[in-house]
């Protein structure tokens, strides 16, 4: 328990500095002494920035949660599944054909992309022998490298390589008040599986095992594959991709924690948020005043942690 | 001659071969036998320096294995081992040809050429000389490894559990081809075999190990006893000689408690 | 045609007919490269174009032999160099080699000493690094293969890193000068890089036969008397100094060696490196030469070839995972 009372801790702290750091001076003094110019810029632009990073990175944790009890790989997230590529490949096909629609809209056709993704990814995965649990991901590794590199080929075909490069690298730097309310709903559907974690555990366990307790397992299949398409769609269309954050939470809640799914999903979500805050508040302070995306950060960051679970004495697993 | 002297292999805190003192004899067929996990296999690839042991010094005709040139020992010694899967397509001929690197460094003579028709005659797998590895039986593709090492045509050879995997009618076939090798070409074979009563058919010299050391070796007769096998494989064995050979039977045990 | 080592009847004739229909089809890619569509001067054009064709000639060779090689040493044929991060590496050291100099620095220091220091440097990491993951304890394939492709996203991202840190308005400038891409081949470093590939081909050539009995596998090569462990770093260091050059004259290109190994090893009914080695450099050249030619004056895409080796190359990596040629 005092673990968790120490993340908590650990978290809370993360979540104030990244309200007073940046690039304009703002200090709790002048917020508590109630200065009109410094409670402006907390509410319009650095409550913002911190609420969003929090949203997306419990979300995108949770997200890589579920991916891993589906595909029963610890080494499965949306961005080592093709989904994310998938879903940035949505957002490429919603910009070219419907220009005038809301983002609400490109962000379902994003989002029906990026279920599209997780589909092909789970069903490529039933057709091989998987002889190893490092086959997972790399499979999906590569599916998402083709995925990508079809959606650069879009992109430069239509001269959009310059979006394409804003949604491919996760970033909160252009975050303000009314740009980032949908990560509330993306949240909110991570919590929803928080209710539904029992019957995702037992999919987990593979489809004879469903069947034979009575599980519908296509249904609870594609309700955990929807959540996390939804979720990968709306953090990909609000702030971009932030690769690895849906593989390093969910495994280190496990070390702390073990394996059941109920029990780690608040710890789950409160490292890949308190993970997103240490990415972000990092990314703006080493190169001060300029700032270093999240994709970025969390890219050196994730993968060296990756490197640790595959090389490291624990989890020899291959 | 190989002699071995005070050889250890261990890895880490588990200790697989200790102190291993043994020489093997020139000529004829030496059939290392053991349970698992007796340290067979280790000790015989740290002849064939595929593995390098902890301590102690293997000389084979007073080559050292560790310090000697790969290229010489290579013309001295050939060792085969269990699985023997290649990424690349060979043909039989392709495979059995790699045998005369040691001696030709991939410009093949006239006479390499001999040597491999030689060894391809030996096997009987003249009429598949031309078939590609992937498209053989397991026995024809075991046939065809053992033709390389004939073609290397070494003083000494080893074999790793070579009846692997084989069915009786080729297990003895491939215990037939070792009496010939070491008989007809004078060979000096070292093998190891799980199959008790084929090393007491087919062998000159029986080396049995339990827990990484020798505990006996002899010949075939001294070594096929109740006692002995006792030692060696903790079972009860009866003996019978059939046909002058000395057989174990070992299907049906006390029960035990 | 010397009487080699293994060869089979046959195979060799079949093997040297594939090779002689390849070198007319490369020769023909390369005439079409230099002549389709040339408008107004044809001194100009040609000098132009004979430039950019020789970039890709060093190129493809560079990969096609880098990628059998690899494959020949690691036992495998799904493992390439820059799947497993070398040209990765290459651009983190150049990276942080513009970073510690900075561009004013940089200006003063002749470009190919720059490169050679470069390439130095990425031989002795990449041949450390892979000696560790090659001989150390990871023994699976597919650990070292997904190990190899986090520490190349690794490497990747660390260079963007770095890469801001740059001033960002400096970075545009140094990006042009320093960062190759396809379309802006780095034609100051052809002299030298065609002198590292040709001593590199030499070398490579030398060791044919022994490469065929490398492909045996480890304990079949030491049983045959190959001294292992110097042949494979021998065999690591070239690969290492082939890529860096590539990476250097055109930026990483990820599964293009793949493709092309793969592609020789299907027409070639030989493993006769003396055989392999040539088609796949052919193969890559007309890939090359051709796949540009056919982009650019034809369909009048600059930048694409780069996208589409990696599309197709991604669809033949997964094709060769699902297929079970990892064990």
């Amino acid at each position: 328990m005092t673990r968790t009372a120490a993340a908590v801790a650990v978290f809370l702290l993360l979540a104030v500095a990244s309200l007073f750091a940046g690039v304009s001076d703002l200090t709790p003094g002048a917020v508590l002494a109630g200065d009109p110019a410094a409670i402006n810029l907390l509410l319009t632009s650095r409550a913002p920035r911190t609420i969003a990073v929090v949203l997306a990175g419990g979300s995108v944790a949770i997200a890589g949660l579920i991916m891993q009890m589906l595909a029963r790989n610890r080494f499965a997230e949306p961005s080592t599944s093709g989904t994310v590529d998938a879903a940035s490949l949505g957002m490429l096909c919603a910009t070219l054909l419907l220009p005038d629609m809301p983002v609400i809209v490109k962000m379902m056709v994003a989002a029906a992309f990026a279920l599209a993704g997780a589909g092909l990814f789970m069903g490529v995965l039933a057709r091989i022998p998987l002889s190893s649990p490092l086959v997972t991901p790399l499979v999906g590794l590569m599916l998402g490298n083709v995925i990508g590199a079809a959606t650069s080929f879009i992109a430069y075909r239509y001269d959009l390589l310059q979006s394409l490069a804003a949604w491919s690298n996760g970033d909160f730097s252009t975050i303000l008040r009314g740009r980032y309310e949908l990560l509330w709903v993306a949240f909110a559907l991570a919590a929803l599986a928080w209710f539904t974690a029992d019957r995702l555990t037992v999919a987990g366990l593979g489809r004879d095992f469903s069947v034979n307790l009575g599980l519908n397992y296509r249904r609870v299949l594609l309700f955990g594959l929807s959540i996390v398409a939804m979720v990968t769609a709306m953090v990909v269309t609000t702030v971009g991709m932030i690769p690895f954050l849906g593989l390093a939470a969910p495994n280190l809640a496990s070390m702390a924690l073990g394996d059941n799914m109920r029990r780690a999903i608040p710890l789950t979500a409160l490292l890949g948020a308190g993970l997103a805050l240490a990415c972000d508040l990092l990314g703006r302070l080493v190169n001060y005043p300029f700032e270093i995306p999240i994709g970025t950060m969390m890219g050196v960051i994730g993968s060296v942690l990756f490197l640790y679970l595959l090389l490291g004495k624990r989890f020899r697993a291959g | 001659m190989i002699e071995i002297r005070d050889v250890r292999k261990s890895y880490g805190d588990a200790t697989v071969v200790q102190g291993v003192n043994l020489t093997l004899p020139r000529g004829g067929v030496t059939a290392i036998i053991g349970p698992n996990g007796a340290g067979k296999s280790t000790l015989l690839t740290m002849i064939g320096r595929l593995l390098p042991m902890t301590s102690g010094q293997i000389l084979v005709d007073g080559m050292d294995v560790t310090h000697a040139a790969s290229n010489a020992l290579a013309r001295r010694l050939s060792i085969l081992r269990q699985d023997n899967h290649i990424a690349a397509r060979l043909t039989v001929r392709d495979l059995v040809a790699f045998g005369r690197y040691p001696h030709s460094h991939g410009r093949l003579t006239r006479e390499d050429g001999v040597h491999v028709a030689r060894a391809l005659e030996f096997l009987g797998l003249t009429h598949l000389a031309n078939r590609f590895l992937d498209e053989l039986s397991g026995g024809q593709r075991q046939r065809a490894h053992v033709a390389m090492v004939v073609c290397q045509d070494t003083d000494y050879i080893l074999l790793d559990e070579p009846l692997n995997n084989l069915d009786m009618k080729h297990a003895v076939g491939m215990m037939q081809l070792m009496r010939r090798m070491a008989d007809d070409l004078g060979k000096t074979i070292v093998v190891v075999l799980h199959d008790i009563n084929f090393a007491s058919c087919y062998a000159d010299h029986i080396v049995a190990m339990r827990d990484g050391r020798v505990i006996r070796k002899g010949a075939p007769a001294a070594i096929m006893t109740a006692d002995a096998m006792r030692a060696i494989y903790d079972i009860d064995m009866h003996i019978e000689e059939i046909g002058g050979d000395r057989i174990g039977v070992f299907y049906r045990q006390p029960a035990r408690d | 045609m010397p009487a080699d080592l293994t060869a089979s009847p046959g195979s060799g004739r079949s093997g040297g007919l594939i090779l002689l229909a390849l070198l007319v089809i490369a020769l023909f890619a390369c005439t079409a490269f230099m002549t389709v569509g040339v408008t107004g001067g044809w001194a100009f054009v040609l000098q132009l174009r004979a430039v950019k064709l020789a970039a890709l000639l060093l190129v493809g060779c560079a990969i096609a032999l880098a990628t059998v090689l690899f494959q020949t040493v690691s036992g495998n044929r799904i493992l390439t160099p820059s799947i497993m991060g070398f040209d990765a590496l290459y651009i983190l050291i150049q990276t942080s080699a513009v970073f510690a100099i900075g561009a004013s620095g940089l200006n003063l220091v002749d470009k190919r000493l720059l490169f050679l220091g470069q390439a130095a440097l990425m031989t002795a990491f990449a041949a450390l690094l892979y000696r560790w993951l090659f001989t150390g304890a990871v023994r699976s394939l597919h650990l070292l293969l997904l190990a190899g492709v986090v520490l190349g996203m690794l490497f990747r991202s660390v260079s963007n890193i770095l890469q801001r840190m740059i001033d960002p308005n400096e970075f545009v400038v140094l990006q042009d000068r320093f960062f190759a891409s396809f379309n802006t081949v780095d034609t100051t470093l052809l002299g030298i890089a065609a002198v590292i590939i040709a001593l590199a081909a030499i070398a490579i050539w030398r060791m044919r036969a022994t490469l065929d009995v490398l492909g045996l596998g480890r304990d079949a090569a030491i049983a045959l008397g190959v001294p292992y462990k110097r042949t494979t770093m021998t065999v690591l260091l070239l690969v290492a100094a082939l890529t860096s050059t590539s990476t250097a004259l055109v930026g990483p290109v990820a599964f293009f060696g793949l493709l092309v190994a793969n592609m020789a090893y299907a027409l070639i009914p030989s493993h006769r490196h003396a055989l392999t080695l040539p088609a796949a450099a052919l193969i890559a050249v007309i890939c090359l030469v051709g796949g540009q030619t056919v982009l650019e004056r034809v369909f009048a895409f600059n930048t694409a070839l780069a996208i589409i080796v990696e599309f197709l190359g991604g669809i033949v990596f997964l094709f060769m995972l699902v297929r079970g040629a990892v064990r």
